[in-house]
C-alpha cells in the first residue's frame, strides 16, 4: 500500500464530505460570486480590480476559515486520533487535505471566473504569478488553519476562524487595499498574509509586475504557520 | 524458551508536566490471548493503552508491539484499535467510513460484511452522528477489526451496548482469539473479563499491582483468603496448616491459603495471626472476586 495511495484515498475522503456539507458549498461558490455582484452593484468601476479581491476571501475562506473549523470538529470527535492508529500518517493526513482544499479551491476559482466572465471580466494573466500565488496563499493560509485547529478547542476554533476571517477581509489589506490606507498603517497591514495574497492576485490578473515583498511575506507566514504546527499539533 | 509475546511493556513511566500518569507499567500480552487491563478510573489504563496504540510517547521505558515500534506502520497495518472516546467522522454514513479505511491497509475484511456481522445495517443512510451510542460502539468494532488484524486494541469495548450486543460481541472476540487474534482489552465490566480473558493485569496509581489469570487472582474454588499488613513471613502459617495446603501473598496485603476450607483451617489462621499480632481482615471462603480485587487495588494507599 504506497503512500501516494492513501493519499488519494484521504483526499478523496475529505472531498466527499465536503461537499455534502451545505455551508461549504455557500461558503466556496456562493459568498464569493455574490460578493463578486455586490462590489459590481455598489462600486461600479472596474471588474479587473475587483475580481482579485473576491478571489482572495474566497481562498482564505476555503484555505483557512473552512479547513480550520472542519479539522477542529474532526478532532473534537476523535476521528483524527483514530486515524492516527491507522497506517495513514501525519505527512499523508495533512497531504491529503491539502490536495482536498486545493480541489476545493480550484472549483470555488472555476466558478468565480465564469461568473466574473459573465459580468464582463478580461484579465491580463501572468499564469506563473498566479500560480504562485495561488499556491503560497493557498498553503499559507492551510498551515494557519492546522495551527489554530491543532492546538484550541472546536468552539473556540470555530469562534476565531470566523472572526480573524472578517477582520482580515475587512482591516487585512484585502476590502481595503493596504497601498490606499495611511502609510504607516499600510505598511504593517502590507506585512498580514492577507494583503500579501491580494496585491499578488491583483498583479498577477492585471497585468502588473511581481511583487517580490508580497511573495515573500506569504513565503515567511507559510514556514512559520508550518513550522508551528508541527511542533504543536495535537491529535485530540 | 518462551514465545516472544505479542505485546511487551517494560518499565513504562509517562509524566504529564508534574503528573506521573503510568509510573513503571511492565506487562505483557501474549500472542492468541486476550489480555484484560483492569484498574480503577485515573489508574493509567487509557494512557497505556494509548501509548501501545503509538499515540502518545512515553516519558521512558521500552514498548514493543508485534516486535516492532508502535505507531510505525510495520504495527499500524497490522493492529485494529477501539478507542474509548470519539473515532467516528460525525458526517460519515458507516459503510463509506469503512469503505473510506479500507484502502488504508494492505488486506482487510469486506465492509459489508463486517458491518453485518455486527449487526448494523451496509445499507443506511443514517451519519454515524445520528446512531445511537451503542450503534456506534459497533460501528468502532467494525473499524477495529476491518484490518483482519493480528493485534485487537480495545478501550472500553462494551460500555454503551445492550446485554444482547455486549453477548455478540464477547462470542465474536472469542472467536478471533480462537482463532489466533491476539487482544489487549480495558473494561469496567468484570464479567466480560472473567468470560473472556485469559491474563489480567490490574494497575492502580499507574503501577501494576497484581495479574495473573483470573483463577490465580481471585484464588481457586478451594481456597481461604484473608488480608493483612504486607510481606508476613508465611512459612509458619503454612507449617500449622495441613500438608496439602499452600499459602501465598497473591498482592501486597493480600492472602490466600489453597485448600479445602474447613472450621479448623480458618481457625489456625487467625491464630497464626493472632500470635503475630496481625488483625486478619476480610477473612474469606472461597474465590475472592475480581471486583473486590479492583476496588482494593483502588482503595490502598501509594
Amino acid at each position: 500500500m504506497s503512500g501516494v495511495t492513501r493519499v488519494r484515498a484521504h483526499a478523496g475522503w475529505e472531498l466527499r464530505l465536503l461537499l455534502r456539507n451545505g455551508e461549504q458549498i455557500l461558503l466556496m461558490f456562493v459568498i464569493p460570486i455574490a460578493l463578486l455582484f455586490a462590489l459590481r452593484i455598489m462600486q461600479g468601476g472596474v471588474i479587473n480590480e475587483q475580481v482579485p479581491t473576491v478571489l482572495s476571501v474566497s481562498l482564505i475562506a476555503t484555505c483557512f476559515t473552512s479547513l480550520a473549523i472542519g479539522t477542529g470538529f474532526e478532532r473534537r470527535a476523535g476521528a483524527l486520533k483514530f486515524l492516527a492508529t491507522t497506517p495513514l500518517s501525519r505527512v499523508d493526513l495533512l497531504l491529503g487535505k491539502a490536495l482536498a482544499t486545493g480541489a476545493l479551491a480550484a472549483l470555488s476559482f472555476a466558478a468565480l471566473a465564469s461568473a466574473a466572465a459573465i459580468m464582463g471580466w478580461r484579465p491580463d494573466v501572468d499564469l506563473l504569478s498566479l500560480g504562485a500565488f495561488v499556491f503560497l496563499g493557498g498553503g499559507t493560509f492551510a498551515a494557519l488553519a492546522v495551527l489554530l485547529a491543532g492546538v484550541l478547542r472546536a468552539e473556540a476554533v470555530l469562534a476565531l476562524a470566523n472572526g480573524i476571517f472578517v477582520l482580515l477581509i475587512v482591516f487585512g489589506g484585502v476590502v481595503f487595499a493596504s497601498a490606499d490606507m495611511p502609510p504607516a498603517i499600510g505598511g504593517v497591514v502590507s506585512l498580514l498574509p492577507s494583503a500579501a495574497l491580494c496585491d499578488g492576485l491583483t498583479a498577477a490578473l492585471t497585468g502588473g509586475p511581481l511583487p517580490v515583498g508580497a511573495l515573500l511575506v506569504l513565503v515567511v507566514w507559510g514556514a512559520a504557520s508550518a513550522l508551528l504546527a508541527r511542533r504543536t499539533f495535537a491529535w485530540d | 524458551m518462551s514465545p516472544i509475546p505479542a505485546l511487551m511493556i517494560e518499565d513504562l513511566v509517562v509524566r504529564y508536566g508534574d503528573v506521573v500518569a503510568v509510573n513503571g507499567v511492565t506487562m505483557t500480552a501474549s500472542t492468541s490471548q486476550v489480555t484484560a487491563l483492569l484498574g480503577p478510573n485515573g489508574a493509567g489504563k487509557t494512557t497505556t493503552v494509548e501509548i501501545a496504540c503509538g499515540l502518545r510517547s512515553a516519558t521512558s521505558g521500552t514498548v514493543r508491539l508485534l516486535g516492532a515500534e508502535p505507531g510505525t506502520r510495520a504495527v499500524t497495518e497490522r493492529v485494529g484499535v477501539m478507542l474509548q472516546h470519539g473515532g467516528l467522522y460525525p458526517t460519515a454514513r458507516p459503510l463509506e467510513w469503512l469503505k473510506y479505511l479500507a484502502r488504508l491497509y494492505p488486506t482487510h475484511a469486506d465492509p459489508s460484511e463486517l458491518l453485518d456481522l455486527v449487526g448494523i445495517d451496509p445499507s443506511t443512510h443514517t451519519t454515524t452522528r445520528r446512531l445511537s451510542g451503542g450503534e456506534q460502539q459497533r460501528v468502532k468494532l467494525a473499524a477495529a477489526l476491518l484490518p483482519n488484524p493480528e493485534f485487537l486494541i480495545l478501550d472500553e469495548p462494551t460500555a454503551g451496548l445492550d446485554p444482547l450486543a455486549r453477548r455478540n460481541l464477547l462470542e465474536a472476540l472469542a472467536q478471533r482469539r480462537d482463532a489466533g487474534t491476539s487482544i489487549l482489552l480495558t473494561t469496567h465490566q468484570l464479567s466480560d473479563v472473567e468470560a473472556l480473558a485469559d491474563h489480567v493485569v490490574v494497575i492502580a496509581r499507574g503501577h501494576v499491582v497484581a495479574q495473573g489469570t483470573v483463577a490465580d487472582l481471585t484464588g481457586a474454588d478451594d481456597a481461604m483468603s484473608f488480608s493483612g499488613p504486607p510481606r508476613l513471613e508465611l512459612t509458619g502459617l503454612a507449617a500449622t496448616l495441613p500438608g496439602d495446603f499452600r499459602v501465598e501473598e497473591v498482592r501486597p496485603g493480600n492472602y490466600v491459603a489453597h485448600g479445602p476450607p474447613s472450621p479448623q483451617v480458618m481457625a489456625a489462621i487467625t491464630t497464626w495471626c493472632a500470635e503475630q499480632g496481625v488483625m486478619a481482615t476480610d477473612l474469606a471462603v472461597g474465590r475472592r472476586t475480581l471486583e473486590q480485587i479492583v476496588i482494593d487495588a483502588g482503595s490502598e494507599p501509594s
